[in-house]
């Protein structure tokens, strides 16, 4: 169940990527990237991850691509055109991605018998509830950042209102 | 049945999205898609970071993936906006015609 759980997700979440990747038009490539997110919410859930799950559907697929989405209408983007640029970073993207993905592969295979396994709905520390253990370290030890955050939010939203406005 | 998932298995799909996101944020000329792989590599690195919280069952690395949520929804609020004003100042989007520092 876990293993086909990962397997059907995980397969989904690297075609999602592929998608993006090969895309010319940025709304196939916002779309495939909603994909990709909601896969990594059911992974998240089946690491026993349940608020984090929520918070990636709502904030992320929700909230963030909708956005992303809203620019791209709003800005009228075409498919992107060919360039001396892109045949450049084809050159340098293609090696540097594979390079890091074989560095990162190396590491995580080298380390896998120090890494156990996970059952499914796998919980931290014998606590019910994840969401419950998660705002008591949230609300007393982390509160000061958890404000700070408040403040950041405030501050980006000062921000994109200035950038966006039209000069006078 | 009893087929449990190796922690090294979300470790390597963790990779394999980030290495996809770099090759992406290299190789798409829109900025908006260049941003984007931007938001792909740091749910890649989101993935590892609940992985690990599960591994060592530590709190931890799920508070620190919920300020990498906050974050980066303040990114793409403030980086959207700049891309708005590019897209007002230039009338493109392409990351090549977008070189007024290189001269």
């Amino acid at each position: 169940m876990h293993l086909a759980l990962f397997i059907i997700f995980g397969a989904l979440a690297v075609a999602g990527a592929l998608n993006l990747l090969l895309q010319r038009h940025p709304i196939n490539s916002a779309l495939s990237l909603v994909v990709v997110m909601l896969s990594l919410a059911v992974l998240y859930w089946s690491l026993g991850a349940e608020f984090l799950a929520a918070a990636q559907v709502i904030v992320y697929s929700g909230a963030i691509m909708v956005f992303f989405v809203f620019v791209i209408m709003l800005l009228n983007a075409g498919a992107e055109e060919r360039t001396t640029g892109s045949r450049a970073a084809y050159l340098a993207g293609i090696p540097g991605a594979a390079a890091i993905f074989c560095l990162l592969s190396f590491v995580f295979l080298t380390e896998r018998n120090a890494l156990g396994s996970t059952a499914i709905g796998g919980y931290l520390s014998h606590v019910t509830s994840n969401i419950s253990e998660l705002s008591a370290v949230l609300f007393t030890k982390l509160l000061l950042p958890f404000e700070v955050t408040s403040v950041l939010i405030l501050v980006a939203i000062l921000g994109a209102v200035v950038l966006a406005r039209k000069e006078q | 049945m009893h087929a449990e998932v190796p922690i090294a298995a979300y470790l390597i799909l963790a990779a394999v999205l980030f290495s996809i996101g770099v090759g992406a944020f290299l190789i798409k000329r829109n900025l908006i898609t260049v941003f984007m792989s931007i938001e792909l590599m740091l749910n890649a690195v989101n993935l590892t970071f609940v992985a690990f919280a599960h591994e060592w069952h530590q709190i931890g690395g799920q508070i620190f993936v919920f300020f990498v949520m906050v974050v980066a929804a303040a990114e793409a609020a403030v980086g959207l906006a700049i891309i708005i004003a590019i897209f007002r100042t230039r009338q493109t989007l392409n990351v090549d015609q977008i070189d007024l520092m290189k001269s």
